[in-house]
């Protein structure tokens, strides 16, 4: 046994080569010269088909295209500093893969397969000479590229397999309607665009539109084209007639204010879009956006000159990060807490004017404020925004989010733990209230929670939570004491 | 590199070769040295094609990505461009061509390859910037239907649902059209044709036409497929929206798996090397190739994803377990046979590594309270709970700006579980959404309603607990770790496509005829003539094979579910499945989004 041992770890030790390296603290595997030649020797086995499988770090694996792309675009860069090496450097990535040509080939086990019977798809998938698939001759018919008299269906037919076909015989606005038809029936797109090209550019365009009406799907491809031509007059001639109503038609105007970029020429054009045609929902929103867009214009103006000058205390203090234009409503509304929190009403910039010109819901309002105001650790006017006073004069504390989350977002903006026990204290459910006490250190909470519940094991317990020696000890031990007493 | 697509029932490498003598053909065409100036896009798709050296087999020297400005320098006799037909790519060529130096001698000769389909609207625009007559080839690579694993092909058309549900274009269908016919060509007519939807129902339309136009397609290959069954995605809108629970959907959902590959933080990858700690830790993401070549991968990629970590351990015992028995061989034959495993155990153990390093990352997002509370509201959803209100959780996820996709898959799941929600209720999500995430949005919420992800419940009807309870699409006894039903993909919720296929198989159709109809589109069945010597004799036992094609996109889950159907024992149906696109609730959603400007900093 022992000598069988040691015979084999003379074996192991023996080889010079580090075949490859395996983590385990048993590492005795690592110098393997047998085992790297059984890795060449089966890599030679493994790889019989032509494409040689390498991964390179990014597991790219070595001539795939995306790969072969950057190596072959990283050399011919190099070519420009200096042929010679270009030279070298691009020789030496295709040796990378010196097995090119394939021991067999697929395609002739393939081509032996397949009767030569079997007609092709050629006709359905080609362009020309091209087959797809099996090895196949295409009908001799399919050559003639002339005949002049193509009825609709032919031609879609043609057009549809890639072929030019002219569209001018069909004359009469019957011929090329039932060419739109036979299009449509075909569903490739590519031909039905290609029909509305030639009617659009044949046709008058209130007759197009009437019959576009009718013809929905028709329609669809003519705005997808508009669209991606830009051609913008016409849609806006579309949305003045009767397809205005159209689902595709809806808010393609509005879509457009994304593509400028000064911002008075976008706030123009929305206002422009107030007057269209849409859904009245959709016109509610769009008129916000414009009220919203005009206002940052006003707010950006003022503050950016506010700013530079010096002026305001609040802008030194904390440097704008980015304009406020084109923010959404409840990123404007948090700006507008944190920099104009105390203006009056009848300033475009204060928080309750956005409130209510936008119908911002009080849950909403009072999110964004607590957040922004935490922030600058304005504790004051946090303890302000859940204070209500009743008729009477009492004051009460209220909060439309619920107290936990109020707890949660002073937490995230670090909040002295004094601040934050007024808040857990608040919270209603007494579970919640233990778990988050406990969880932020608020030892006052936690005490008098148990205290009220009654919960000797449970206070006793937390007393290894306090500091020894601790108000808070010294607390928990006169509650235990005095429950005593009490029993 | 192309092994795995001979392992299933259907061997696929067929269409594979068919793809790629297609592509030497034309690379043939254009006589000299070539430089291929790719659309970026389209590399992922081709590599699973052809590879470079495929490529330089026919003289293509240099390939570049495209992009604006003058084409780099090379010395190549060809200029050939792999695009898309999209008008922003053609003004990109447009401007290369433009740019290229006149006095430069000899002259580069310019081609276009469209992919999938040439475009005469491409054409047009070309032709309007006056380049179109600089281009001596323009061909189109019809690339419909893409082999990426032994059971499954997809055309990898990213807006496919888009086009077809939003702007009525249906020209992807009519290339799934195509596709089928492709592999009829290959693989035979397939006698049998189901279908749900009315995607479905004018691809079934175009197959029986293209098949009557042209006669001669009539092959004589013997039938590989029994049954096709045509599903659209909009029959299904609520599974895409649930989070994928396998182990592949889960790396779909958190990474995203593009073109059988995905790309992972480096951190967890870091070659360990005595010597040097950390020191150059790789910065570049890693990116590893995902299919049913590797073992180990192809016995876990299905499995819940609470089922995989047992799995690995065994693993690695098993593992650990081989290497040890190098104490026990005693004879220089016995060294000999264990060195002779060693390979095959070091690829399974670096399998095991990579696995064991993708599963602590998706552990550690599985775990997070934010995933378990978003679990758990898509489960009340999805089981009825709760629907026809406000949700606390997503109202809660407004307020904390969560990323506007994640909203939007919740909202649109609560929707389609409620057969569309309260005029109330809707008014009030989107007022919310409007307003912390911008007014813009206005135009991805209504992409959203038009694809009837999201609407207000008009019938008053809601539809969905008899849909639920018909086809038992909630299970509550769900079993991870030993599945005896599709629902463990989604750990109870049991994918509607999918159990669609089911009850095709067994007990048919006919059993489930009103839940039928509450789905949106008609149902149909037809049938292709087969001459007499080619129809089937089932021998005893013989599985049928159905392709199922998703009209729309299908996710890494449902793939499982039907991979689940096939490997039951008595199923007696073997399931080869086909898509537009792979998807997930992220992706699917991102398509219908309107690209927005980037925020302007």
């Amino acid at each position: 046994m022992s000598r069988a041992r040691a015979d084999e770890e003379e074996y192991w030790h023996s080889s010079k080569f580090r075949a490859f390296t395996f983590d385990d603290e048993d590492d005795e595997l690592s110098q393997l010269k047998e085992s790297k030649r059984a890795v060449n020797s089966l890599r030679d086995i493994v790889d019989d088909d032509d494409d040689l499988e390498r991964v390179s770090w990014s597991g790219e694996p070595v001539g795939s295209i995306s790969w072969s792309i950057r190596e072959t675009a990283s050399s011919s860069t190099s070519s420009l500093e200096g042929q010679d090496s270009s030279l070298q450097k691009g020789s030496s990535s295709y040796a990378a893969f010196p097995k090119q040509a394939s021991s067999y080939s697929l395609s002739s086990l393939f081509k032996g397969e397949v009767s030569p019977l079997c007609l092709s798809l050629s006709a359905l998938s080609d362009t020309g000479l091209k087959n797809y698939a099996p090895e196949l001759r295409r009908p001799k018919a399919e050559y003639k590229d002339y005949s002049s008299d193509w009825n609709p269906r032919d031609t879609v037919i043609r057009m549809q397999r890639g072929k030019v076909c002219s569209l001018e015989r069909f004359r009469s606005l019957q011929d090329k309607l039932v060419l739109l038809d036979e299009a449509v029936a075909g569903h490739d797109g590519n031909v039905i665009t290609a029909v509305l090209i030639f009617l659009k550019r044949t046709l008058r365009r209130e007759i197009l539109f009437r019959e576009l009406e009718v013809r929905q799907v028709a329609l669809c491809h003519l705005i997808y084209f508009l669209k991606e031509t830009g051609e913008q007059k016409l849609l806006l001639d579309l949305l003045r007639t009767d397809c205005a109503s159209f689902p595709s038609l809806q808010l393609s105007q509005y879509r457009e204010h994304l593509n400028i970029q000064d911002v008075e020429k976008r706030r123009e054009f929305l206002k422009g879009c107030i007057g269209l045609p849409f859904s009245a929902e959709d016109i509610s929103h769009i008129q916000d956006h414009y009220t919203l867009l005009e206002r940052q214009i006003i707010i950006e103006a003022n503050d950016r000159h506010v700013e530079t000058a010096g002026q305001a205390e609040i802008f030194r203090k904390y440097p704008r990060k980015a304009s406020i234009l084109n923010m959404p409503l409840v990123t404007t509304l948090f700006y507008s807490c944190f920099y104009h929190y105390t203006e009056a009403e009848g300033m475009f910039s204060s928080p309750t004017n956005l409130k209510k010109t936008f119908k911002i819901p009080d849950k909403q309002y009072v999110l964004t404020a607590l957040a922004a105001r935490a922030k600058l650790r304005a504790w004051e006017d946090v303890d302000a925004l859940f204070t209500t006073k009743n008729w009477l004069g009492y004051t009460k504390k209220k909060a439309p989010i619920g107290f936990h989350r109020v707890v949660e977002i002073l937490q995230r903006n670090n909040a002295p733990v004094q601040v934050l026990q007024e808040y857990v204290r608040l919270v209603e459910d007494v579970e919640t209230r233990l778990n988050l006490a406990t969880k932020y250190k608020c030892h006052d909470v936690v005490i008098e929670t148990y205290k009220d519940l009654k919960d000797r094991i449970q206070l006793t317990a937390y007393k290894c939570k306090v500091e020894r020696g601790s108000a808070e000890e010294e607390k928990i031990n006169s509650i235990l004491n005095n429950m005593v007493r009490k029993h | 590199m192309a092994a795995h697509l001979s392992s299933g029932r259907v061997n696929l490498t067929a269409l594979r070769e068919a793809g790629r003598r297609e592509l030497r053909e034309f690379l043939d065409k254009c006589a000299g040295s070539k430089a291929i100036v790719w659309d970026e896009y389209l590399t992922g798709p081709f590599g699973l094609i052809a590879q470079y050296s495929l490529l330089k087999e026919h003289e293509v020297e240099k390939m570049f990505t495209l992009k604006p400005g003058r084409l780099p320098q090379a010395d190549v006799k060809n200029i050939i461009f792999f695009v898309r037909p999209k008008l922003e790519l053609m003004d990109i060529i447009t401007d290369n061509v433009l740019r290229e130096d006149r006095g430069r001698s000899p002259q580069r000769d310019f081609h276009i390859l469209f992919v999938p389909r040439r475009s005469l609207l491409c054409e047009q625009w070309l032709k309007e910037q006056g380049v179109l007559g600089s281009f001596i080839h323009r061909e189109q690579y019809s690339l419909d239907l893409i082999p990426f694993d032994g059971d499954l092909l997809s055309m990898e058309s990213e807006s496919a649902f888009k086009e077809c549900y939003l702007e009525s274009d249906q020209t992807s269908l009519y290339h799934a059209a195509k596709g089928l016919m492709t592999l009829q060509a290959l693989y035979g007519t397939i006698p049998q044709i189901f279908g749900k939807g009315e995607c479905a129902r004018h691809v079934a339309n175009m197959m029986i036409r293209m098949k009557r136009e042209f006669p001669g397609s009539q092959n004589s290959i013997f039938p590989v497929f029994d049954t096709l069954l045509l599903l659209d995605r909009n029959v299904d809108l609520l599974t895409p929206l649930a989070t994928q629970l396998t182990y592949e959907g889960l790396i779909d959902e958190i990474y995203g798996i593009q073109n059988t590959y995905v790309k992972l933080p480096p951190e967890k990858f870091a070659p360990k090397k005595q010597g040097e700690g950390g020191k150059d830790l790789p910065t570049e993401p890693k990116k590893l190739q995902l299919n049913s070549a590797e073992e180990l991968y192809a016995e876990i990629r299905d499995k819940n994803f609470n089922a995989v970590g047992s799995v690995l351990s065994k693993k690695a015992k098993i593992i650990s377990a081989a290497f040890e028995e190098r104490h026990h061989a005693k004879t220089v034959g016995e060294i000999k046979q264990f060195v002779s495993q060693l390979p095959h155990m070091q690829a399974a153990r670096s399998s095991l590594a990579n696995h064991t390093s993708i599963a602590e990352l998706i552990k550690d997002i599985t775990t997070s309270e934010d995933f378990f509370d978003n679990l758990t509201v898509e489960q009340e959803f999805m089981s009825g709970i709760d629907t026809d209100k406000v949700n606390n959780y997503i109202e809660d996820c407004i307020a904390q700006k969560h990323p506007l996709i994640k909203i939007l898959r919740l909202v649109c799941l609560q929707s389609v579980c409620n057969s569309g929600l309260k005029q109330k209720v809707l008014d009030y999500y989107k007022r919310e959404i409007l307003q912390t995430y911008g007014y813009e949005h206005i135009l991805t919420l209504n992409n959203l309603e038009k694809a009837g992800l999201l609407k207000s419940q008009t019938s008053g009807r809601n539809n969905y607990p008899t849909i639920r309870k018909t086809l038992r699409l909630w299970m509550d006894d769900v079993n991870e770790q030993n599945p005896n039903d599709i629902s463990y993909v989604y750990s109870g919720y049991a994918p509607l496509s999918v159990r669609l296929a089911q009850l095709l198989a067994r007990p048919g159709w006919r059993s489930i005829e009103e839940v039928l109809k509450m789905l949106p589109g008609p149902h149909f069945e037809e049938r292709q003539q087969l001459p007499t010597g080619l129809q089937k004799k089932r021998q005893h036992g013989e599985n049928r094979v159905t392709l199922v094609f998703f009209l729309g996109g299908v996710t890494y889950a449902e793939i499982a579910a039907l991979r689940f159907l096939s490997q039951m024992e008595d199923g007696g149906t073997e399931y080869v499945i086909a898509t537009t696109k792979l998807i997930n609730g992220t992706s699917w959603i991102k398509s219908l989004m309107e690209k927005l400007e980037p925020a302007p900093f």
